[in-house]
């Protein structure tokens, strides 16, 4: 809808929405700059100029190797990812091409699991974990995260499946498409921005998932979030090293997001407006 | 070629029956539509045709050809969907050239098709935009491109100028005549505007939740319609019905007239009534009438006829263009 909008309007709301991003992006502004603080410049109070001592990043590294959380964040992020999609296309594309009168309920019934606090399944999770021997596994947190964010990832991608229509599927059909060719000549081509951006969301809910990844992993496994968490611990709190190593563990992610906003934004918003 | 034999065909969703069994012949090379209000199974007939519904009992032949059971894409035809149905990721050229790369036709003939087609349908402007980028009619040509360079034995047609507003809807449905002129292929088209219907058919299949109320040319269906169903659908505007008193002087429960076979007077005629909304068009003026006895009535009057809310006039219809109904709603002859 074109309306015209005065200049003093725009200036006056594009001032309103740098404030307001501002103070929503603050607390990680604030992490950044106190990892380039002393410890003892970090409890002093607030103060954001920092010295620019890069100290807690050389401790940080010391203290723990940041690559191996990394990889295993990579490894459970991009697997849980891949093993959601192998699940979810399926899926979300026979409820969206050929629905049956249960296909709401079951949509509705998967979406309805993550209702439910996590912390209500923690025990039978742990204990289940436990005897077959998937705690602190790559493997079992892998399938773990799938569970976690397959409802989403299933809903999002029959939402874009549910785009695409059906005419279209028959039109390839009658021009003499196989299944395989309409496979390969229409859907896919039509549904890769759907499932590209699924895939972006899937990886940034994996890599920042908390929950289960610090409860279920020790050492081998553990992710980038086990370590921000392993440095609030035993002998207290050491806010410039807490700082570091987060922003260790959110930069990757922040980076990735940072490039591939305009997917995410268009997978985010998908159906909202026809 | 292009002869297709419906026989006892039946469609049935769960245990919704939407068509009860249908036998109709189309012949090669004729123009058919397909009439109907909405929900009357006209779309489910294409579509059994076509092969995207299955036949729940039945069977459709093609040439001579069962077909019953066969894929879509096995049966020859091409069809123009209502919402264009283009592929939006691939270019003009692409979408026109896709049933001949399905067909693993060589390059340099699904060129020269591309090329002659685009020529047909002044489209060779826009062989590399994507349909996105095109307009309704052009949409609704690239659609059609996309459906003649297979060559079918026929044409389907599923109320493929419904989204187009009315200027470009006249000027399309010209050029679909033209096309079946030059081609001189099987067409059906399905269509719920008895407008297009009556202008462009050869045949007229009328059909009435899920069967067929009569089959003619657009003349016949105007000039004998075989029941009162017939009789109201097909005409613009509508035919008038009179029943009871009114009706019996010509010795039938329910008599119709058309609009334009009502003389209309001043003075004296058959029915006196007062002149409700009158629509003048220039060219024709309607005149709705709420003739003494029997109601609302719609009348023609060629060209310009001066009368205005609540002036006084007379109807008297022409004899030998009466309709006459039985109890049944059948037309009596």
């Amino acid at each position: 809808m074109a309306r015209a909008v005065s200049t003093r309007r725009t200036v006056v709301f594009t001032i309103a929405a740098w404030i307001i991003a501002l103070i929503i992006f603050f607390p990680i502004l604030y992490t950044i700059i106190t990892s380039f603080k002393s410890e003892t410049e970090a409890i002093q109070g607030f103060n954001i100029v920092p010295s620019g001592t890069v100290e807690s990043y050389q401790a940080v590294q010391a203290q723990s190797n940041y690559f191996k959380f990394f990889l295993n964040s990579v490894i459970l992020s991009l697997g849980s990812t891949l093993l959601a999609l192998l699940i979810a296309v399926p899926a979300a594309w026979s409820m969206a091409f050929s629905p049956t009168a249960k296909t709401k309920d079951i949509l509705m019934w998967m979406l309805s699991t993550k209702m439910m606090p996590a912390v209500a399944v923690l025990v039978p999770i742990y204990l289940l974990f436990r005897d077959f021997g998937l705690l602190d596994s790559r493997i079992g947190l892998t399938v773990m995260l799938t569970m976690i964010n397959l409802p989403i990832v299933i809903w999002m991608l029959y939402t874009y499946f549910r785009e695409i229509p059906g005419e279209i599927l028959e039109a390839a059909r009658m021009d003499g498409a196989s299944l395989w060719g309409e496979i390969v000549y229409v859907l896919t081509p039509m549904a890769v921005p759907g499932i590209a951006s699924t895939m972006l969301l899937n990886i940034i809910l994996a890599w920042n998932e908390a929950f289960w990844t610090i409860r279920l992993t020790t050492t081998n496994a553990a992710p980038l979030t086990a370590f921000i968490a392993s440095f609030s611990s035993p002998q207290g709190l050491f806010w410039a090293k807490l700082s570091a190593a987060s922003t260790l563990a959110i930069a990757p992610i922040l980076i990735m997001g940072w490039f591939s906003q305009k997917q995410l934004v268009r997978g985010l918003t998908f159906g909202a407006v026809k | 070629m292009g002869k297709i034999i419906l026989k006892k065909v039946n469609k049935s969703f769960g245990a919704t029956q939407v068509i009860p069994g249908i036998d109709l012949t189309i012949e090669d090379g004729e123009f058919v539509v397909f009439v109907g209000p909405s929900g009357c199974g006209k779309s489910t007939l294409l579509r059994l045709i076509a092969g995207l519904e299955d036949t729940t009992s039945g069977s459709i032949e093609i040439d001579g050809r069962d077909v019953t059971g066969e894929a879509p894409a096995r049966r020859g035809l091409a069809m123009v969907f209502q919402s264009y149905a283009l592929y939006p990721h691939m270019s003009v050229r692409n979408n026109i050239a896709f049933p001949l790369k399905m067909a693993k036709m060589d390059q340099a003939a699904i060129d020269k098709k591309v090329t002659d087609a685009a020529r047909v349908l002044n489209l060779t402007n826009y062989l590399d935009r994507r349909p996105g980028q095109l307009s309704g009619g052009q949409r609704q040509r690239v659609a059609i491109g996309r459906a003649i360079v297979r060559e079918p034995s026929a044409f389907l047609f599923d109320e493929p100028l419904s989204n187009l507003d009315a200027a470009l809807r006249g000027t399309m449905r010209l050029e679909i005549s033209e096309l079946h002129h030059q081609l001189k292929t099987t067409m059906i088209y399905v269509t719920h505007d008895q407008v297009e219907a009556m202008t462009m058919a050869d045949k007229i299949v009328v059909l009435n939740a899920g069967n067929i109320e009569q089959v003619g040319s657009p003349l016949d269906l105007y000039n004998k319609p075989d029941n009162l169903f017939v009789a109201g659908f097909i005409g613009s505007p509508r035919m008038n019905f009179v029943k009871g008193e009114a009706a019996k002087p010509w010795n039938a429960p329910t008599v119709g007239i058309r609009p334009e076979h009502l003389k209309l007077s001043k003075e004296s005629g058959t029915w006196k009534g007062l002149v409700g909304v009158a629509e003048h068009l220039g060219s024709d003026t309607f005149l709705h009438v709420n003739a003494e006895g029997i109601g609302m009535m719609t009348v023609r009057a060629g060209g310009d006829f001066p009368v205005t809310h609540g002036d006084t006039v007379y109807l008297t219809p022409e004899e030998g263009r009466i309709h006459r109904f039985d109890d049944k709603g059948l037309a009596i002859r």
